[in-house]
């Protein structure tokens, strides 16, 4: 029993980013009508947010090692901790908080360059068109980054008082210790699926925004500059992404096709939530995640050996099967 | 798309001016420096994969982003009848062709419930899952990572009763072996089957059943309000192209035995769309140009490294030159995939319909109105 509370727990994280990544999918397709192939470059381009503020803020002198009086030695002192000394230390230690800081406006820029630069020509042609357009894309991002990074993953570590685990159990006397950065990452995507969610319900731009996808037309004809709103979600959608990418480094360590991987993951994930349902694409990236590592037990693995590779598409075979248009999808979406 | 002037006639002097050029290939690409056996068994195994995909997606209007699984599975089947039964090529590529056609079958059953991107995203969900499959559990059929290759004690139990040889034999056909003729053979090999593949395909282009797809793609709900029942045909056509791309896996065996996953990649599967797109969708010959133009890129780019940049540079002056040394070398060697990339992209903009559409344009302007009226 408490093995299998454990890995829904496990699962969480892992739904956390499937979840925020359908969410910023599932907002540009439902907004803009575009298949955004290169959303899971969004998501390595925030990764790499935080590699490099971590390499920025940690660059550093040769200085001579005084423990050591045999030979001359020499470490590597980042600037920071000369200057500041302890606070120095702090603020490395908590490089990924402060690259949430650095990303948000970089993510933002990235993704309405995206948009106004690529995909707004791509409005009227086929769907065909944009997938391959944006994949062309996603190619070309992934190559740069490593062209810069090199192919190796970089480990980022989360900050000290995150690393450890807790024990969640204790409460309902169960035995469940928990990695503390998966916790925080759980609560984190959360936190922003409510604010996706409460700025599209309680804002007046939200509702402009909810208005425009239901009938952008009408609402043209009112005077409002969809367009330029329908930009700045997309813009949005990257944040998203970026910042999921980001606050998952300390679990995955980065490298630049961690996007693609997630991508396809991500994709599967809105088709069974229903294309263009927000809400679906949230609750299928979390029973998705949990269902996957579910069958990563080895009790499931030894009756059904290798379930756990391809569990996530057989879902996605049935659901698309009973039924075609998803878990909440709605009538009407994507149906020519 | 088609011309407007089409006739068996035409069509003959197509299919023997391909079969010309694709024969005479040692020949006319001697200058190019690509007249070696490796790289136009590349050409033409790459080009049959891209008929085959056309057919689906230039004809049918279905754009498959799992593809390469077929080649997977067309390598992996081939590679067991060599371990298993005889060296000679032929049973080998048949048992492939015939394996992938059935997956191609079970696939296309299930993606083909689905339209649009829907169906883009289950070929790749499920090319995946073949991909992953094949490096975990699948590693006694597949031998995992390291790839699936001929040893010494592989049974091959019709080679051993008639001889007792040591070592691993050649692949061959009827004792012809693949690489005889300097390799050459080898390329003839494959080059009988592209003509035949694209035999196949201007067959298929000009029949009804051509027609049935292209309708399917240009308006399948009016089709299907007369009364049709598109779902064989899609089937078909899906079965048709999953075995052209289980046929190129087989002769990749066939000229080189050992298989694989790697092959079955996403990636693998997004470079056939952009041979095909290249070339120009829904062209006959064009996805074979796209295929020969990717893969000649490919081996002229990727050799390249920086000291044979740094030596092109090497006429200007030092800064200038290390420095565009250094820009470009992004692009060449281990950065080709850059470029390929940067290619995809200018294409879809600026060409959607890819060098095909490029000729005609070309053509349009030079002769202008008078050949315009002349071809309509």
């Amino acid at each position: 029993m408490d093995a299998i509370f454990l890995q829904i727990l496990n699962g969480l994280d892992k739904g956390g980013a499937y979840a925020l990544i359908a969410l910023g999918l599932t907002l540009i397709f439902g907004t803009l009508g575009v298949v955004n192939f290169a959303h899971g470059a969004l998501f390595m381009l925030g990764a790499f947010c935080a590699v490099t503020v971590n390499k920025v803020i940690t660059l550093s002198a040769k200085v001579r090692d005084e423990s050591v009086t045999f030979f001359e030695a020499y470490k590597d002192v980042p600037y920071l901790e000369m200057w500041l000394g302890d606070t120095g230390s702090l603020i490395i230690d908590w490089s990924i908080p402060i690259s949430l800081v650095v990303a948000i406006p970089v993510m933002l820029g990235v993704g309405l360059a995206m948009e106004r630069g690529l995909i707004r020509h791509f409005y009227k042609r086929p769907h065909a068109d944009q997938i391959l357009v944006t994949f062309g894309l996603a190619i070309v991002l992934q190559e740069i980054v490593k062209a810069f990074y090199g192919a190796n993953p970089i480990p980022q570590t989360a900050p000290d008082f995150f690393s450890g685990t807790v024990n969640l159990g204790a409460l309902i006397g169960m035995d469940l210790t928990y990695p503390t950065w998966r916790l925080v990452y759980f609560i984190f995507s959360m936190g922003i699926i409510a604010a996706v969610f409460s700025f599209l319900q309680f804002t007046t731009f939200g509702m402009v925004v909810r208005a425009g996808m239901a009938d952008r037309e009408t609402v043209q004809l009112l005077g409002i500059n969809i367009t330029k709103r329908f930009s700045i979600v997309f813009g949005l959608a990257a944040v998203v992404s970026g910042l999921a990418g980001l606050m998952y480094t300390p679990i995955l360590p980065p490298d630049y096709h961690m996007g693609m991987d997630f991508l396809v993951l991500s994709f599967v994930v809105v088709v069974v939530g229903g294309m263009g349902s927000l809400p679906g694409a949230v609750a299928a990236g979390f029973l998705l995640g949990i269902l996957q590592s579910l069958a990563s037990m080895t009790e499931v693995k030894s009756i059904f050996p290798g379930i756990d590779q391809i569990i996530i598409y057989l879902i996605a075979m049935i659901v698309l099967l009973v039924r075609p248009r998803g878990l909440m999808g709605r009538k009407g979406v994507m149906e020519d | 798309m088609a011309k407007s002037t089409i006739t068996p006639r035409s069509d003959l002097i197509l299919f023997l001016g391909f079969t010309a050029v694709v024969l005479l290939m040692p020949l006319w690409l001697q200058p190019f420096g690509a007249a070696y056996p490796d790289l136009m068994q590349k050409f033409a195994i790459f080009g049959l994969f891209a008929i085959g995909f056309n057919i689906l997606f230039g004809q049918t209007g279905y754009l498959s982003f799992g593809h390469a699984a077929f080649i997977g599975v067309g390598s992996y089947a081939t590679v067991w009848v060599f371990k298993l039964m005889t060296m000679n090529v032929i049973p080998a590529m048949i048992f492939g062709v015939l394996v992938s056609g059935v997956f191609a079958l079970v696939i296309g059953f299930v993606c083909l419930r689905r339209t649009g991107i829907y169906f883009s995203i289950l070929t790749l969900a499920l090319a995946q899952m073949s991909y992953n499959l094949a490096y975990s559990v699948l590693t006694p059929i597949t031998n995992g990572e390291t790839g699936l290759q001929l040893t010494t004690k592989d049974p091959r139990f019709l080679d051993t009763a008639m001889e007792a040889g040591s070592g691993i034999p050649p692949t061959n056909v009827f004792g012809i072996e693949m690489s005889a003729w300097d390799g050459l053979f080898g390329f003839y090999f494959c080059a009988v089957f592209l003509i035949l593949g694209f035999y196949i395909s201007i067959r298929i282009t000009r029949s009804s059943f051509g027609s049935m797809l292209r309708g399917i793609k240009t308006n399948q709900t009016r089709m299907m309000y007369t009364g049709l029942n598109t779902k064989p045909y899609k089937l078909a056509a899906f079965v048709i192209s999953g075995m052209y791309a289980g046929l190129a896996g087989s002769l990749m065996a066939a000229v080189d035995p050992l298989a694989g996953a790697e092959r079955m990649q996403w990636t693998a599967s997004g470079e056939v769309v952009l041979m095909t797109i290249l070339g120009g969708i829904g062209t006959l010959v064009g996805p074979v140009i796209g295929a020969a133009v990717i893969k000649y890129a490919e081996n002229i780019f990727s050799a390249i490294d920086k000291s044979v940049l740094v030596e092109l540079f090497s006429f200007m002056p030092d800064v200038i030159g290390s420095g565009l040394a250094a820009v470009t070398s992004l692009f060449v060697g281990k950065g080709w995939h850059l470029t390929l990339g940067i290619l995809f992209m200018l294409v879809v903009i600026y060409l959607p319909g890819g060098i095909m559409e490029g000729i005609e344009r070309i053509k349009r302007r030079l002769f202008g109105k008078d050949h315009a009226s002349n071809d309509a």
